[in-house]
């Protein structure tokens, strides 16, 4: 980056420290936390349109898809998530370029499943060989944010489930006395109501959601843990700037993020709360009323 | 090798008894089945020890951030804060520099002679890391509880002249349990899952003996096909969580005895707090 | 724009033949000096240089992947990448699922490195990465394995006196045994382990593993092999 960097085996104290930690690599490390920000970003309102579509399934008066909706929010809930995902991408990559050569590549004689081999034809392959890395990178990127949706929807789902549950009967009857038809009473009185029920379960939600984001270098995304364990690991006279085993440091940096940013998480979702409380016929709305007269 | 045989070699190998060798070629359904259910063991080793204990911490950590004392309140609150902010994976990680960094041939204290290499090992240093995590987790659930009781109950038994201890024995903790209990349950499940990160991030396996996650790893290593050994631990864990739920539905009934069985709180698994 | 015409000259020469199509070469990132990422956050090394030069004699156009070591094979089966170039010793557990090409790094001396030469390393605890050949062999010779997810951690293990001593390729070893002042040295004699290190393919593959070993051949008959390989594992490595 410096100039002066240009020959860190000279370099000493400061200025070493000061060019170690604008090497290339420390900027790769710097944007990843770019990287989970995004992902927390784009996951959250994907993981909640899969835990409406769960939940609204599971209330379902169809038998098969109010099964289909229980059945994906206890499996998902049952397994480790960890486990899920050592598994999951591999089969959901496999399973996208399936379906790609079945559209693509109608007549490929070859079988696709060689023992252990998965093989489709070179114009399946998503994306293609030949594009540039930057798609592969995207493509990955939204592989782990399907996949960490999919979990934190069976997730979501069960917070929205209750929280749909947890509208006052009263009111939805209400509703109906005034002839509102069962769309009508879902789109403006539950759905709009159920929010103060499922803000504390999405709440925790986001916090585990955040809490999860070191999994992501088990889906091949290059995220702060995986930096932080290369950059911290001992470095022999091959690299630039060789130092011995520093990853405890790098660790309670990022465990000082991950308090942060929990923290702020924190106090956000607090004035959430109070917002969606306000007026509410509830006892922290009651609360409220009570403090402002 | 029939599957019995397979069993009797291998259903305790975890544990280090049976066969010396893990399997080394032809892989078998019943090996991953026998060798996986075998890790099992020590997730389950883990989560009950964890759970137990942090039963008791819980408490007093829940009661210490109630208390209006900052000397009782500030600790708990930061205790709670630390262990709920960050990632289980990065505690590991931190625990097991930090036990590492102890003198190797054990410290004296007071002319004792304290042996420390045992606390590096998983089956001590990541059940202790597991215990202050669901401590915290559980401590939060509990507070929130001992919150919400109801202000009628406390003054009815203040009316009835039960006060101070007795007061918390008999009204106020019954009744945190009993508004705590569905969301402790989460807890439970999720303490169980996170049992699989000992041995994948945190501390190292020990003459192959590891957990359910260890094996499984172990045939996707040797088989090259990950559709088989994860999807088996998918299945264990499913069993665990049914079990459970079952433990902690019996829990939740004797809990509710006394209420008129409309009222009574079902636990619905909503994942309130966990990691 | 003389730049820019070049390159699109040579891409037209290089797109004349079969390889118009990108070949993805998939490596760990990891494991010094074989495969690293250095500094500028790009992969380095002793096999990126080879894969580099490899690359450009058999006329292909070559990209860099980096993966997990857990999943390496799995990831090359499902098409993730084409070849793998990460120090992988040629096994026949792993000849069973994957095509080897020649080797070309000799067939590795493995070692024991412990705090002092007379280290017990048929009795106590030895580490070794998980997955390795190595750790099957520890896993054998009656020592007590202790497994740690990445190499580094083996060494530290070793440093902390968590393990008597680490079990791993001499080439790994070497450096850190050099530059640790004495406090690291080798326990008794090396151990030859394995068919050497190789590119690894999936089974179908052929013609590409065939113009693979062609330029490996060639390289070899020509002697460019090993200066790579004195210039990246010191003058003591193993040559052809």
């Amino acid at each position: 980056m410096f100039s002066s960097c240009a020959d860190p085996k000279t370099l000493e104290g400061l200025s070493w420290l000061v060019c170690y930690l604008t090497s290339g690599k420390h900027i790769d490390f710097y944007w990843s936390f770019l990287t989970v920000l995004t992902l927390l970003a784009v996951t959250a309102p994907v993981a909640l349109t899969f835990g409406f579509g769960g939940a609204m399934a599971a209330r379902s008066h169809v038998a098969p898809v109010r099964l289909v909706g229980k059945t994906y929010t206890a499996m998902v809930r049952g397994v480790p998530d960890i486990v899920f995902f050592l598994f999951f991408v591999i089969a959901l990559d496999q399973g996208i370029e399936w379906m790609k050569h079945q559209v693509v590549c109608p007549d490929w004689t070859q079988p696709i499943r060689q023992g252990l081999e998965f093989r489709v034809c070179p114009e399946a392959k998503v994306p293609s060989n030949s594009s540039a890395q930057i798609w592969h990178q995207l493509y990955g990127f939204a592989l782990a944010v399907f996949t960490f949706a999919i979990v934190f929807g069976a997730f979501a789902a069960n917070v929205l489930y209750g929280a749909m549950n947890a509208v006052p009967r009263a009111q939805l009857e209400t509703a109906e006395s005034y002839g509102m038809t069962p769309r009508q009473v879902f789109r403006r009185i539950l759905v709009p109501q159920m929010w103060v029920y499922a803000l504390p379960g999405l709440s925790n939600l986001w916090m585990i959601l955040i809490k999860a984001t070191p999994l992501l270098f088990l889906l091949g995304v290059k995220d702060i843990v995986y930096w932080a364990r290369e950059l911290g690991s001992a470095k022999t006279q091959a690299y630039a700037y060789p130092h011995p085993d520093w990853r405890l440091w790098y660790f309670l940096f990022l465990m000082v993020c991950y308090l942060l940013m929990t923290r702020l998480s924190e106090i956000v979702l607090n004035k959430l709360a109070k917002r969606l409380n306000h007026g509410q016929a509830t006892a922290a709305g009651e609360a409220m009323r009570r403090t402002a007269q | 090798m029939t599957c019995w045989e397979t069993i009797g070699a291998y259903a305790f190998r975890s544990l280090g008894f049976g066969e010396k060798l893990l399997p080394r070629t032809d892989f078998t359904l019943c090996q991953q089945f026998t060798l996986i259910g075998s890790g099992l063991i020590w997730n389950v080793y883990f989560g009950a020890l964890a759970l137990m204990l942090g039963f008791f911490l819980s408490n007093a950590l829940a009661l210490s951030k109630a208390s209006h004392k900052p000397w009782a309140r500030k600790p708990a609150e930061w205790f709670i804060f630390v262990f709920r902010g960050s990632p289980l994976f990065i505690q590991f990680f931190l625990a097991y520099s930090a036990l590492v960094m102890l003198p190797r041939g054990g410290v004296d204290v007071l002319g004792l002679h304290l042996p420390t290499s045992w606390m590096t090992s998983a089956w001590a240093g990541a059940l202790f890391v597991l215990f202050l995590n669901t401590s915290a987790y559980a401590a939060e659930i509990f507070y929130g509880a001992l919150m919400s009781v109801p202000k009628g109950d406390l003054e009815a038994a203040e009316a009835y002249g039960i006060s101070g201890w007795a007061k918390f024995r008999r009204i106020q903790w019954p009744t945190m349990l009993r508004l705590a209990w569905p969301a402790y349950t989460n807890e439970a499940i999720f303490l169980f899952h996170a049992t699989t990160l000992v041995f994948f991030s945190g501390f190292p396996a020990f003459q192959q003996r590891g957990d359910a996650l260890y094996y499984a790893n172990y045939f996707a290593d040797k088989t090259f096909n990950p559709f088989v050994p994860y999807p088996i631990v998918a299945f264990y864990f499913i069993l665990l969580t049914g079990t459970l739920i079952g433990i902690f539905g019996l829990v939740n009934r004797r809990l509710n005895r006394h209420l008129p069985s409309n009222t009574r709180s079902k636990i619905r698994l909503r994942p309130q707090l966990i990691r | 724009m003389k730049k820019l015409l070049l390159a699109t000259t040579l891409l037209a020469l290089t797109g004349g033949a079969a390889a118009a199509e990108t070949i993805r070469l998939g490596t760990e990132g990891a494991y010094p000096p074989f495969n690293f990422i250095d500094d500028q956050g790009n992969v380095a090394g002793f096999e990126r240089e080879l894969g580099d030069e490899l690359c450009k004699r058999a006329g292909l156009t070559c990209e860099w992947v980096t993966n997990d070591w857990d999943s390496i094979i799995p990831n090359l089966q499902s098409g993730n990448y084409d070849v793998i170039i990460a120090g992988m010793s040629i096994t026949d557990e792993r000849e069973k699922v994957v095509d080897f090409s020649e080797n070309y790094v000799p067939p590795a001396d493995s070692a024991y490195v412990g705090l002092t030469a007379d280290a017990d390393v048929k009795g106590g605890v030895v580490s070794a990465q998980v997955g390795t050949i190595q750790a099957g062999y520890v896993a054998e010779s009656g020592a007590t394995l202790l497994e740690f997810p990445t190499p580094d951690e083996t060494v530290a293990a070793v440093r902390n006196g968590e393990a008597v001593a680490v079990f791993a390729d001499k080439d790994f070893l070497a450096p850190y045994v050099a530059e640790s002042n004495g406090e690291l040295t080798y326990v008794g004699d090396a151990i030859a382990l394995g068919g050497g290190v190789g590119l690894a393919f999936r089974d179908s593959d052929d013609e590409l593993r065939e113009k693979f070993n062609a330029a490996i051949r060639a390289m070899k008959a020509e002697g460019a092999l090993n200066p790579l390989i004195e210039k990246h594992f010191g003058p003591e490595a193993k040559k052809f």
